[in-house]
Parts: structure tokens; sequence; C-alpha cells
């Protein structure tokens, strides 16, 4: 199709326009990073050796491709470094998932419950946090969990402890940090399954014996399970790769695997390495989203 | 002791009384209808039967005992829902099955009793379907076949034939009435179809601002409305107001200023005000070109309206008429179109001779 038949057609051009937006900030940036995870580190600027150049021609380029190495995504295998690392992300994030999911059901359900009037305004509460950057409300949670920070404060004041308690730079502080930031994520999509649920299905479970526990049960539940799945991969794929909210709360003792990342790329000026060890957890997350996108694919055939 | 007795029930919403002391006994078997326009307060006492609303006032009596606090999920009453409320993530079967599979009934018993339920309302087949697998007429079958399952003491059915068209509504009519005879079972359905309630129902209610203002066959209601109001919310029919000016032998006579003194047949019970309305149904007006000979209707006294054929509609089985009467009123008459050839057909404009007789009017006070 030529290029005047594409744009006199806008409604196709318009179609087209993820798949241009995916191509230009997802695959060539993606293509950067692989290839820099198949080269070599140097002590250069920048730190690698180039693996192939286009402008060489093509038995330049040939060779070039023979002599491509894997040897840094053997490293990642060889050195428990990295392993533990992803373990350790993989713990966080279904945890942290977890944890999402059993403060955020319980609100989005009590929002879909109001009435109409008052659920935009509690939506506007979920929302208005988003309104401050991300890293000063991070700030604000290390000036509450500092020693001598309003939590300690709150706490001694109650006399329910009786020394001031060491919050930062722990595993508690971390999962605090990750389930305020991640919150809205999960309650936004639980919120929308919910609120559209035909509250006559309740009445009907109701009506048929069950008990207003068992109805939220068997009807409530399974028909939620969308925005539960959805919500959940909301939070647990950036989770994963979560940097900022380990680096500045939990101690240092074990990283993540965006922190690892961080010391390769800053620290040690391995990009390699740290390029390799970014694919490689792209890979990793790629089964969950295509385990996500079966299921609404299911869901959207079960409605036509 | 009727099955089901309903004693001074009320229910209001914030300032607006939904239902407004009704009482009424149901004997067990009945197919009862609730009739009335939209926000009478039909689904609000249907609800309250259900227990999804629980009465300010009054009592519900099932089998003698009150229910009226007893929780939905603990009644020995079901409810087909309007929008039927099928579960989407259930098949046919496990919709069908929910409420047996609450009550607690051993695996083999509820296999037979859906497969019983599968075959009452002919899905068999589809069992394995889902809600949005199926068509309309057959997500009302399940929606049924779910909530007679538990064989409630009374079934009650929110607008249960609202949601199909017009040649699936009639054939499900049929085989509503046919199923209530067959189980014997108490339906009671709300509907503000009048035509849905006179065809089903052995007796009818109808509502109105909240208030249960008449009870009665289908027959009767038509025949003799208690009110004004129902009279004209029941049918088609022509309204005359005026004054009763002579009464004697049963019979009154009012003086009307659109068609002229009417002679009627006095009501039971007699009206007992002096201003009244004379209601007339189009189909108990008759139209000749000629005036009717008096002794044409028998013993019956003959009111005779002069006028002009003024619209003519043919719908098929009948044809209505608009003729303007001599004072400018409209009466509105409609007759069977008995033969395919009618040359005798009236036409726009001609001049034409309503006449009715007194037992065909009903006097009603305003």
């Amino acid at each position: 199709m030529s290029a005047r038949r594409i744009f006199a057609r806008p409604a196709r051009l318009a179609a087209i326009a993820p798949y241009l937006w995916m191509v230009l900030f997802f695959l060539v940036p993606f293509g950067f990073v692989l290839k820099i995870s198949l080269s070599q580190t140097a002590i250069a600027q920048p730190p690698y050796t180039p693996v192939f150049d286009f402008t060489e021609g093509r038995a330049a380029l040939a060779a070039a491709f023979a002599q491509l190495s894997f040897d840094n995504f053997r490293l990642l295998v060889s050195d428990n470094l990295y392993i533990l690392s992803y373990l350790r992300s993989l713990v966080v994030a279904v945890t942290s998932t977890l944890i999402l999911l059993l403060i955020g059901y319980p609100i989005a359900y009590g929002m879909a419950r109001l009435p109409r009037r008052w659920q935009g305004v509690a939506m506007m509460l979920v929302i208005v946090p988003f309104w401050t950057s991300f890293l000063i409300r991070i700030y604000a949670w290390i000036n509450i969990l500092q020693h001598d920070g309003l939590l300690n404060q709150v706490l001694l004041a109650l006399h329910i402890v009786s020394a001031p308690v060491v919050w930062l730079s722990t595993d508690t502080a971390m999962y605090l940090g990750i389930v305020y930031s991640y919150l809205p994520f999960m309650i936004l999509p639980l919120y929308a399954t919910l609120s559209r649920m035909d509250a006559s299905l309740l009445e009907a479970a109701n009506d048929l014996g069950a008990s207003p526990l068992r109805a939220f049960w068997l009807v409530t539940f399974p028909l939620s399970l969308p925005g539960v799945g959805a919500g959940a991969l909301l939070c647990f794929i950036p989770i994963v790769g979560e940097f900022v909210i380990p680096d500045l709360l939990a101690g240092s003792n074990s990283l993540m695997i965006g922190q690892t990342l961080w010391l390769e790329f800053f620290t040690n000026k391995d990009w390699p390495v740290a390029s390799a060890a970014a694919v490689a957890l792209l890979l990793l997350l790629v089964p969950p989203l295509v385990l996500y996108d079966r299921l609404q694919r299911r869901q959207l055939a079960g409605k036509g | 002791m009727p099955l089901l007795r309903i004693e001074g029930v009320a229910k209001s919403f914030g300032n607006f009384r939904a239902v407004d002391k009704v009482s009424l006994d149901i004997r067990a078997g009945e197919f009862f209808a609730l009739l009335g326009p939209s926000g009478c307060g039909k689904t609000t006492l249907l609800r309250m039967l259900a227990g999804f609303e629980t009465p300010d006032e009054g009592r519900i009596l099932l089998g003698g005992n009150d229910i009226a606090q007893v929780l939905p999920h603990e009644r020995p009453v079901n409810m087909m829902f309007q929008n039927y409320a099928l579960f989407p993530h259930l098949s046919v079967r496990d919709n069908i099955a929910f409420g047996l599979r609450r009550a607690g009934m051993p695996r083999a018993e509820i296999a037979t009793r859906v497969a019983e339920m599968v075959a009452l309302v002919k899905l068999e087949g589809m069992e394995k379907r889902k809600p949005d697998q199926l068509s309309g007429g057959q997500r009302q079958r399940v929606a049924l076949a779910r909530s007679l399952a538990r064989r409630p003491q009374v079934l009650l059915l929110d607008e249960p034939l609202a949601a199909l068209d017009k040649k699936l509504r009639e054939s499900t009519q049929g085989e509503l009435m046919e199923l209530q005879r067959r189980l014997g079972m108490t339906f009671i359905i709300v509907t503000h179809d009048q035509e849905e309630a006179m065809t089903m129902a052995g007796r009818i209610g109808v509502m109105d601002a909240g208030r249960l203002v008449q009870v009665a066959t289908p027959r009767n209601l038509y025949e003799a409305p208690a009110t004004r109001w129902i009279a004209g919310f029941v049918g088609d029919v022509n309204m005359f107001d005026g004054q009763v000016i002579a009464s004697g032998q049963g019979r009154l006579t009012v003086s009307t200023s659109e068609a002229g003194s009417l002679t009627v047949s006095e009501m039971w019970p007699p009206v007992t005000k002096n201003v009244v309305s004379v209601a007339i149904r189009p189909e108990k007006v008759r139209l000749s070109r000629r005036a009717p000979a008096l002794d044409e209707g028998g013993a019956q006294t003959i009111n005779r309206l002069d006028g002009v054929v003024a619209d003519v509609n043919y719908l098929g089985g009948v044809t209505t008429y608009k003729v303007r009467l001599e004072s400018g009123a409209t009466l509105r008459a409609s007759m069977a179109n008995t033969a395919r050839l009618d040359v005798d057909a009236y036409l726009a404009g001609q001049r034409v001779v309503a006449w009715f007789t007194a037992d065909d009017c009903l006097v009603l006070e305003q």
C-alpha cells in the first residue's frame, strides 16, 4: 500500500500509531540494549566494544556476527549475585503483590459500594498522591521512618515501644514504600471490575439461599478475577524491576535486580553485563504477560 | 387461611412512600399479577416478598408465619429477575444447581433435579453453555428453571417477559401458564403490561402511587373498574364528565356537556356522589348510518350520539374510528373486521350515529 493511501485513511493511520510507538520506544531501544549485551567491556566511551557497525559493509557485518559472544549471559548464570538478585526481586514482587491485593481489594470493594456521587471523591483520593512527585513521597517516608521520625514519636508517645525502633534500611520499610506507591495501580483495575458488577447478581445469589458472605465468594470474587489479574500484573511487573524504593528504604545486604543493574551500569561501568541482565529480566517477564493476555482473550471469547 | 397474607405493609424511601398500607391475600396455587405504571410500588412490594426490602410497617404472613424480617436467603420464596441475573461465570447447569447446592441437597439428587428442570424448560443439550452463549429466550428459560429448582412455596416474577420480543412473549406467556398449572405452584408476577396480566393471571391487583386500588379477575377489572383511573389505565375508554340529574328503576340519567344526556345502568356499589364520569369502552360503541330502531336493543335503553367520522385506523383485526360529536368532543369506537370484504366500512367525513346501551356504560365517581 502506498504512503498516500495510508494517509488518505486516518482510521488506518490511528491503528498504526500504537505499533509505531512500540517500534520507536520499545523495539529500537531494546535492540540497542541487546546489541550492547552481546559486546565486550572496554575502557572507552561508550564503555563497550562495538559488535557490529552497519557502516562497514556486509562482509564486516558477517564477520561481526560470527564473533557474537554470549559470555555476558553465561556470566549471569555462573555468578549467583545475579540469580540471587532475580530471586529476591521475584520474592519481593510476589509478596508485595499479595499484600497489595489484601489491602487493595477491600478498598476497591468499599469504593464500588459507595453511593455514586461519593465514588468520584474516593477515586480522587486514590489518585491525589500522584500530584506529588514520587521521589518526594519516598523521601517523606524516610522522614517518617527515621530514628526520630513521626512514626517513632507516635509509638513512643503511646507507650507502645520504650525505645525508638529501627525502621529505615529494613525490608519492612521497603515493603511499606512499595505497597504505598503501588496501591493505586491495584485499586483502580479492581474498582473498575467491581463497580461494573450487576448488583442483581448478588440478590439472585441471596435469593437462592447464599448468605451475603457466601454470595461474595461464589459470585463477586470469581467475577472480579479479571480485575485481580490486571491489578496484580500492573503491580508485579514494575515491582520486579523496582530500583528507587529498595535503594532508598531497604538495607544494602541483598539487592533487587534493578539495584544490581544500576551497580553494573554506573558503579562497575560494565554495560554489556548490565544489558545482558536487563535482557534476561525482560525475558523472565514475558511468561506472566503472555499468561495475562491469554486470560483476557479467554474472557473476551467467553463474552462474544 | 391463604398461603400468603400481606397485612398493612408500607415502605418509604426518604420522603417517598413507595408502598402505602397494602393488604392482600393470595391463595395457594394462584397466578396473581401486580399491575401498575412504573413507580407505582409494585416492584417494591415484590422485593419485600423476596426479602430485599424490609417493610416499615405491617406483616407478611407465609403459611401463617411472619416473614417480614426474615433474610432473603432464608425464605422459602424465589424470584425470577427482570434482567434474569444469571451468573455469567457459571454454566446453565451450575446456574440451575446454585440454589440446590446452597440447600445442601445430595449430589445425585441435584443432578436429577437439574435434569428435570432442564427438561421442563426444554433446554436439553444446553447444560454446559454459559449464559452469554444463549439467546434471550433461552436465558429467560434458564432464569425460570433456576428460580423453580428449589420448589419455592411462592415464585415471584419481576417483569419476566419484558426483555423478549412480541412473538416470543406471547408464546412464553402460554408456557408460563401451562407450567404454573402443571406444578400447582403459586406465582406472583409484576408487570406494567395489562394485556400480559390479563392473559396470564387469575386475579390482578392494580397499584397506583403505592396503593393497591383494586383486586379483581381480569374480566371484572375491565368491565367493572373500581375507579375512573383504573378504567383509563386498563384498556381504552371514552370518558364523559357530568352530573346525575335523575335516578330510578336501576337507571341513572347523567347530564354531560360533551355527550348530552346519557342513560346508564346503576353500578354496584352505587355511586354516592352527584358528580360522576360515564365511561364507555370503544368496542362497545356501535356505529351505523341511520339511527337504530328503538327496539333494536331489546328492553335496553339506547344512547345515541350524532357525529362525523374524523379518523379511521385499520389495524387488521379491528378498525378504530374517531367520531367528532356535535359538542366537538371525540368519541372512539372500534369494530372487529368480521368480513374480508367490507363494503360498508365508514370513511372519514361520513355522518354516522354512534350508539351504545345503558348496560355498556360505567358510572364512576370523579
